[in-house]
């Protein structure tokens, strides 16, 4: 595979036009700041404009001196001060205004992304500019085997496809996988006409037992002395929290050694979008329809991992394919724990067809969902209790992540304002547990 | 020889379409010939060889090395004198020839001589190679007057540097102004004071009636005003010309360049042109047109590379613009597209310390320039070629034209 690279991100929604990037961007660079940001058309909305890093720069290739190269390790458009003859033909190669004369030195300069560490991103105080390491990311782990054929069959936008493939590529080989029924074996992972879609022993439970059957395999596997092999699944929301929940809870509470990974698309959407108990308040399914009489689901969402967390388990966490870096951390430390005791791991999974979002859009509603505090990112364990990994400093209201999903269209502000109280509310619970000091030993 | 891609010439518009054609194809067999001796390097370069900014051995712009990952033969010093399109073979003066599937004809242009009695019989410099530079740079050392015939870039680039090499030099132009085309009077005005300023004596509106050898390089320029300018160095600047002489016979249709379609295809099949040597859509006009300026010589490389590749993804030439980023002295001219237009459109100049000059039809940008106020010039150009209507925020934009332009890029095609 090709190199990605890391990269500066500006969300303009969320820029108050404060400045502090500029400056710290001159200062940095003792000169004219390399970050512009304009006022928009629309009132308080800013504009950006910097260099973007072009793939294909076109100030490279109208350079007469060679003084600019694309760098192939940081992926930076570099200027060379002693080969520029400042003719800012590359000014004119850019449509971007990435590249213009700096009125300080009379020469020409641009973002060089201070070497990976930008000091406008630290200076912006609403996060608007961000520093986004998913070129690392994919450097460090998009040669990894992928476990599954090409050509699954997933909705176009799958992120439940992308959950499968990123999770089985850091697990790797030395796995056995249960797919129970859901979108998962679906789309073809456990294969057609006696041909396997998976390249690590994989199986279809049912919806019910799926958790038991791990137990009895990881107990056969502990009895045979291989102690190495990951057993695991990548389960759907409905056979983890309404149909297979007694199984998962049974496993969890005799500590069995598996990894249980819960991939939430918020409904059955393999079988037609029906509503499961994690379908948050409000949201279109099919069998919660909206029309004269129903308004979407008119019961909360289950917290489902939150639950996990009542069982004690080695390991419980929540993640979200927005931020891939926190969701490899986690799986690592799940995998590692599965070892010990049950391991569960909720990944929140926008699901394109059933959600009614395009498929373009599917991992900013991830994001959203997170920056909105709908979805929050945490981590438990019995020794560290619950630690959030991830949280907004300001979160965006809920109103926001939820406008930008078709099967919440439908709500009035009586039921977005019951959204966000639940959001909360469940926020407030979170951060309780989070900061509350560990308790005194009981004396004897 | 043969090549599945064959290049004939080694500047802007032959790498873009290298580049071009590695994206689609990575394997296919490819050679680029020149008939420099060089590695390839820019013609815009030149004047900062002579000046001693850039050493010549730095200013090469991809190296042995590139060519080899690139899987592209290059052969320099090798001049194409022919091309049979029927038998798809390009033959050399060294008697050799080349048979392509795919031809690029890239072979820019070469200094355009003026028919002035007496040029002929006397020594004279012209500078469009890397070795024209070096002998222009070597002349420079030993001579105290120099005249330079056309105030052009190449002129007046050449100007300033003799200027502040320490010679007496003299500037002849037939148009009332310099770098005409790309700037009105006002904005030609203060370039030319700078120069006065410097010590170069400009000519303007004048013509050479003839030239009289002397002593050496030694000449006396004689010009329609009874002067009579003895120099000891003479350089030729007034222009260039497509080479398309080696293309007589061949069928490929020729008006002033080689004729090109939207996709830089001439004629003939399976040979495309792009660069100095094409004459090709502008934008404004809608004829084709030479605009031998490095931005569109790689947009046409460009489409050519990926036409001759096949590549899928190609979209027909919007047509160049003209483009001109001037340095003077330290001081700063930026030009785009219709920015000395007289009548037709509405103009809007405004003069401070530094001046720029507006002009707009229908409520769109067709042309900017500016003297000693720098401006994103890649985003007023994608102004114009996107035809963006800028009767909303006109008074904004001809008052804050930076900061209106880089919001109008940001919602517009970030």
């Amino acid at each position: 595979m090709g190199t990605a690279f890391d990269t500066i991100t500006f969300k303009a929604s969320s820029c108050d036009g404060c400045g502090k990037c500029m400056t710290a961007c001159a200062e940095a660079k003792q000169g004219a700041a390399r970050i512009s940001i304009v006022p928009g058309t629309k009132e308080s909305s800013f504009e950006l404009a910097m260099c973007r890093q072009c793939g294909d720069p076109k100030c490279v290739m109208v350079c007469p001196a060679g003084a600019l190269a694309k760098d192939d390790g940081s992926g930076v458009v570099q200027w060379d001060a002693s080969r520029c003859i400042d003719c800012l033909l590359c000014t004119a190669g850019c449509s971007y205004g990435g590249i213009s004369l700096d009125s300080h030195t009379a020469r020409v300069s641009k973002c060089d992304q201070c070497d990976g560490d930008p000091a406008c991103v630290k200076a912006c105080p609403t996060d608007a500019l961000q520093w986004v390491t998913a070129g690392s990311v994919f450097n460090k782990y998009g040669d990894k085997e992928d476990m599954f054929v090409p050509g699954l069959s997933g909705c176009q936008g799958c992120n439940s496809e992308l959950i499968m493939r990123h999770a089985m590529r850091k697990i790797g080989r030395n796995s056995v996988l249960a797919t129970p029924p859901g979108c998962i074996p679906g789309m073809g992972s456990v294969g057609y006409n006696g041909k396997t879609g998976t390249k690590v022993p994989v199986f279809h439970p049912l919806l019910t037992n799926t958790a038991s059957m791990l137990a009895g395999i990881r107990r056969y596997y502990d009895r045979v002395g291989r102690k190495d092999i990951v057993v695991m699944a990548l389960a759907g929301d409905g056979g983890t929290s309404d149909c297979g929940f007694h199984a998962v809870s049974g496993a969890a509470e005799r500590g069995e050694k598996v990894l249980y990974v819960c991939v939430d698309n918020e409904g059955y959407m393999n079988t037609g979008m029906q509503r499961s108990s994690t379908t948050p308040f409000g949201s279109w399914t099919s069998t919660t329809p909206v029309g004269e009489h129903m308004r979407g689901k008119s019961q909360d969402a289950k917290n489902l991992p939150l639950i996990m967390v009542a069982h004690k388990c080695a390991y419980v966490a929540t993640a979200s394919t927005g931020y891939m870096e926190d969701l490899y951390d986690k799986l690592d430390k799940a995998v590692e724990a599965s070892f010990r005791g049950f391991s569960y791991l909720h990944i929140y999974s926008p699901c394109p067809t059933g959600w009614r979002i395009p498929s373009s859009k599917v991992i900013e509603a991830c994001r959203m969902s997170v920056d909105s505090n709908f979805v929050t990112l945490w981590e438990y364990t019995r020794e560290g209790g619950l630690r959030f990994t991830r949280s907004p400093d300001r979160p965006i209201p809920v109103r926001d992540y939820v406008k930008m999903i078709g099967k919440y269209r439908h709500l009035d502000d009586a039921q977005l304002d019951h959204i966000q109280s639940r959001v909360d509310e469940q926020v407030t619970l979170l951060k309780r547990m989070a900061a509350a000091p560990a308790a005194e030993p009981a004396v004897i | 020889m043969e090549a599945k891609y064959l290049i004939i010439g080694s500047s802007h518009a032959a790498l873009e379409a290298l580049r071009a054609i590695r994206q689609v194809d990575a394997e296919g067999s490819m050679a680029m010939l020149t008939r420099d001796v060089h590695l390839p390097y820019s013609p815009t370069i030149l004047p900062y060889v002579v000046s001693g900014r850039s050493p010549a051995e730095r200013v090469i712009l991809r190296d042995e090395a590139f060519f080899t990952a690139s899987k592209c033969t290059f052969v320099g010093n090798t001049t194409a004198v022919g091309l049979d399109a029927t038998a798809k073979t390009v033959t050399l003066a060294d008697g050799g020839s080349w048979r392509y599937d795919k031809l690029l004809i890239a072979t820019g242009a070469a200094p355009a001589i003026p028919p002035v009695p007496g040029l002929d019989g006397v020594s004279y410099h012209v500078l469009r190679s890397l070795d024209d530079a070096q002998g222009l740079r070597k002349a420079m050392g030993t001579a105290r007057r120099a005249v330079v015939l056309g105030a052009g870039l190449v002129g007046l680039h050449a100007a300033e540097n003799l200027a502040e090499a320490g010679l007496a030099v003299s500037v002849v132009e037939m148009r009332s102004h310099v770098l005409p085309g790309y700037f009105d009077a006002k904005a030609s005005t203060r370039i030319e004071a700078a120069f006065t300023e410097h010590g170069v004596t400009l000519f303007l509106g004048r013509t050479v009636v003839g030239i009289d050898g002397g002593k050496g390089q030694a000449c006396t320029v004689r010009l329609d005003g009874g002067e009579a300018l003895e120099t000891d160095l003479l350089l030729v600047a007034a222009g260039v010309k497509p080479v398309v002489d080696w293309l007589a016979g061949s069928g490929v249709a020729i008006d002033r360049g080689v004729l090109v379609n939207d996709t830089m295809r001439t004629n003939q099949p399976d040979v495309w042109a792009a660069g100095d040597v094409a004459q090709a859509r502008d934008f404004h006009s809608g004829e084709q047109a030479l605009i031998g300026i490095i931005p569109t010589a790689v947009e046409q490389g460009r489409l050519a590379g990926m036409g001759m590749a096949g590549d899928s993804y190609v979209k027909p030439y919007a047509g160049g613009l003209p483009v001109n980023t001037y340095r003077f002295f330290g001081r700063v001219a930026l030009s785009i597209g219709q920015a000395a237009a007289e009548g037709g459109g509405e103009v809007a100049e405004h003069e401070g310390p530094g001046y720029r000059r507006v002009v707009l039809a229908d409520g769109r940008l067709v042309g900017y320039a500016s003297v000693d106020e720098p401006f994103d010039v890649g985003i007023m150009g994608e102004l114009i070629r996107r035809r963006v209507d800028l009767s909303g925020c006109k008074q904004d934009f001809l008052d804050r034209p930076l900061e209106t332009g880089r919001r109008l890029m940001s919602e517009g095609w970030r």
